[in-house]
């Protein structure tokens, strides 16, 4: 049991008395405090324990955090009123001792570089060049994977869609759209036959096709024949941040980002006409074939989505 | 019996007055000699003031983001290849989904505690990031960046950056449908880079966006790379400031060249083990109560699918902020264009006000002309100009927060998108203008008038036997008499005169 006796030595305190304020708690009445402090780390441990418990017995999320969380909570408050009530007040005072080093200690150091390792320079030139040679190229060659294994150079990737001449528009089942799918006021995303379900179909050649009425619509000058039967496509990739341009105002023929609320006239040829976006929606020439479906007579002709460097 | 016991007497006499542990400590001492500075350590004065533990909340957020990332590296699995989703939560149920989605629910609904931890997790990123910024504040408005803690400074910044990183990587691979749609715009933010923006872009996503590289690059960033780079700052962090020692606030016996407060054992780490305790305690709470991050909700990742009314997480909310307000200012010429619209408010005013922030101690010591090395605090009202510079940069990083839910907004309000728009831009130039003269102008009062910002004691009404009411006004401010005492020396325990002898009242007993 207790063998305290026998390892302990008697104390004395150097410069403070045994009853010097400084050594006494900061509560007023220790004892009380001292109950709090006990009913808290006794809730803790109860808590922690039921924690366990709940955990071996595999209970709903909100138990496990209730339990881990108040115990634990319940163990941290008993222990800063421990230390903050119960321990010695204080407050006890240390010096600060300069970091700072004399003038002498600090030419030695200079010194030691400059002389010695400047002096072995000095002597080798022609190594020291080799050396420094050849760690230069060494962290030029270091880079080389930056430009070799990393990922692929840009090259046209980013110019080009896989809308060709006759590309049939399927939407995200793989099904063409015909001529009497949509009505009038109503969107699909259509991506190129073929391509609806590779993460670059998905994420580049999405296209937001609108029927806006029964006729050849024309959205801007010189694209007279790219709306056949009011079917208006424009790329659905956001020309800010590239966010699919996934919302329709019916109404206001806006098509609205919700990313960062970039609207696009959809009447006339996707001017943005509120928000960050800089340019318009590309927009995708169609022609209706003749079993009736949709299809596009090209490719973008620009690139789709945000504003890079080499975007003309 | 009586055999066993004197030979464990015998034993236990000759490890000296401190018993096993001083023996102990002997034999650790002859090899590696910690006594000295082990005792020093125990001694070290910690300064008390309320402001000091920001600090340690961030600290502590961040001992949470190990453990719990930890477990939750044991379920995840990084990786974009495409399964059918077969789990517990039946929405789901038979839908194409990446590896790491499906992991990601499975740890959530599957494995025990799973759910509990991955939303300790994301809490205590966000308490680790909201810590680490309300900390900074604490070191600006109180000077405490000021020489000689000037790397230290440094480093508190660089740390910044890189928790706010690795909170987006981290937040990125559950590759659900909100995570996606924000790698998307980090792929935009980095293609619209000028001259290299597309190499830089194809490097890091290796290829087109999305590919299937991402979410094992991110994996291995956040959970090793950018974790790796962040303890080793943290560790020079704590040991320039064990070597610097803690600033303090000017008081009663404390000056430039001493620290007053408790001692490091026990009383301090008492304390600061069981702020640890708390810390992880209400971060367990609040992700036992509070809903974080339901990517079950949101669904797989489908670049051709978005959600609506979603903000990032709080500490990119700034950025998303500025991309909203930025005007479309698009710059095209020689064939080529630089998307001024993503590249100043994402690239630009990022870069800027975190070099602000790192030159701000160079700064200071050049427009004050104060090289002298400090250890007590400022009071925020003595340097009016400093205080007013922060809560200006702060203010203006508010506005461009709150300018991140212009939509939710403008719904709430019932009014039009354009008009949030505006009012927002309007007040992104206008409130850092006002907030700085104001600033400026209410610490120069308060610190020309005596007892700004103090406590009053309080006056004593008394209602005499008439009913009528009496006030004794009370005209001592709380802090004008200080209850502390002076300061003294950490006691020193030494043995007294050997009175170690045998002991015949005191036997082993056996258990």
């Amino acid at each position: 049991m207790s063998d305290t006796h026998e390892q302990r030595t008697p104390v004395t305190l150097n410069g403070l008395s045994e009853d010097d304020p400084h050594l006494q708690p900061a509560a007023h009445h220790p004892e009380t405090v001292e109950r709090v402090i006990a009913v808290s780390l006794a809730l803790g441990l109860v808590l922690t324990a039921l924690f366990g418990y709940s955990f071996w017995v595999n209970a709903k999320p909100w138990i496990l955090g209730a339990t881990m969380g108040g115990g634990l909570s319940f163990i941290g408050f008993g222990l800063v009123a421990w230390g903050k009530y119960l321990m010695p007040r204080g407050p006890f005072v240390e010096e600060r001792h300069t970091l700072a080093n004399s003038q002498e200690d600090r030419d030695a150091f200079a010194a030691a570089i400059i002389e010695r390792g400047g002096g072995v320079m000095k002597r080798r030139k022609m190594l020291g060049g080799l050396l420094g040679g050849g760690l230069g190229v060494f962290s030029i060659v270091a880079m080389f994977p930056l430009l070799r294994s990393l990922g692929p150079l840009p090259k046209g990737t980013l110019f080009h869609t896989d809308w060709h001449k006759g590309t049939f528009a399927v939407d995200q089942t793989g099904r063409r759209i015909h001529v009497d799918d949509l009505t009038i006021g109503s969107i699909v995303t259509v991506f190129p036959e073929g391509t609806e379900n590779t993460d670059r179909g998905q994420a580049v050649d999405q296209t937001i096709l609108i029927r806006l009425s029964n006729e050849n619509f024309v959205t801007q000058k010189g694209r007279e024949n790219w709306a056949p039967k009011g079917y208006v496509a424009y790329s659905k990739l956001c020309t800010h941040l590239g966010c699919p341009v996934g919302l329709y105002e019916q109404q206001l023929e806006m098509l609205v980002c919700p990313c960062h609320q970039s609207m696009f006239d959809v009447t006339n040829g996707a001017i943005p006409k509120f928000g960050p976006a800089p340019r318009p929606l590309p927009q995708l020439p169609l022609y209706i074939d003749a079993s009736g479906y949709v299809r596009s007579q090209r490719g973008y002709d620009q690139p789709v989505g945000p504003g890079f460097w080499e975007h003309p | 019996m009586s055999n066993l016991a004197t030979t464990r007497r015998a034993k236990k006499k000759s490890y000296g007055p401190y018993g096993k542990l001083g023996q102990t400590l002997g034999e650790i001492d002859d090899r590696i000699g910690v006594a000295k500075g082990g005792r020093t350590f125990l001694d070290k004065i910690f300064p008390d003031h309320w402001s000091f533990m920001l600090g340690e909340i961030a600290l502590y957020s961040f001992v949470i983001l190990l453990a719990t990332g930890v477990y939750l590296t044991l379920y995840y699995i990084p990786s974009s290849a495409i399964v059918t989703y077969h789990g517990s939560y039946a929405p789901l149920v038979g839908q194409k989904v990446t590896q790491a989605f499906a992991s990601t629910v499975d740890l959530s609904f599957k494995v025990r505690a799973g759910l509990l931890m991955r939303q300790m997790h994301h809490w205590a990123c966000d308490i680790f990031v909201g810590a680490i910024v309300v900390h900074m504040a604490r070191v600006f408005f109180t000077g405490a960046f000021r020489k000689p803690r000037e790397l230290n400074w440094t480093i508190g910044a660089t740390l910044l950056i890189l928790a706010i990183v690795n909170g987006f990587l981290g937040y990125s691979l559950p590759d659900d449908l909100v995570s996606g749609t924000g790698i998307r715009i980090a792929y935009s933010i980095i293609l619209s880079v000028p001259l290299v923006g597309t190499y830089l872009a194809f490097w890091v996503f290796g290829g087109n966006f999305p590919g299937t590289a991402i979410i094992p690059r991110f994996f291995i960033l956040h959970v090793l790379i950018v974790p790796a780079i962040i303890v080793t700052l943290v560790t020079v962090h704590m040991v320039l400031l064990v070597r610097q020692k803690h600033t303090q606030f000017p008081g009663e016996g404390r000056t430039e060249k001493n620290v007053v407060g408790a001692p490091m054992f026990p009383v301090f780490m008492a304390k600061t083990t069981g702020f640890l305790f708390i810390v992880t305690g209400f971060t367990a709470l609040l992700s036992a109560f509070a809903q974080i991050n339901p990517i079950w909700q949101f669904g797989p990742y489908d670049a051709a699918r978005i959600s609506y009314a979603v903000q990032p997480d709080w500490y990119m909310g700034f950025l998303d902020g500025a991309l909203r307000i930025w005007p479309a200012w698009s710059f095209h010429s020689f064939g080529h264009t630089i998307p001024f619209e993503v590249t100043v408010p994402a690239v630009i005013l990022p870069g800027l006000i975190f070099n602000l922030v790192f030159l701000w101690p160079a700064l200071e010591r050049k427009f004050t002309g104060d090289h002298a090395m400090h250890n007590l605090l400022d009071r925020p009202t003595d340097r009016p100009k400093r205080t007013a510079a922060g809560a200006s940069i702060f203010s203006l990083l508010a506005i461009l927060f709150i300018a991140s839910s212009t939509d939710v907004m403008a719904n709430f309000f019932h009014v039009s998108l354009e008009t949030v728009l505006w009012a927002m831009r309007v007040l992104t130039i206008v409130v850092p203008l006002v907030t700085y003269p104001l600033t400026y102008k209410i610490c120069k009062e308060m610190h020309d008038t005596k007892g700004a910002g103090k406590r009053k004691t309080a006056n004593v009404v008394t209602r005499t036997d008439q009913g009528e009411y009496v006030a004794t006004p009370a005209p001592v401010y709380v802090d004008d008499h200080s209850h502390e005492l002076m300061p003294t020396e950490v006691p020193t325990f030494i043995t007294a005169t050997e009175t170690e002898t045998d002991d015949p009242g005191v036997r082993i007993v056996e258990r």
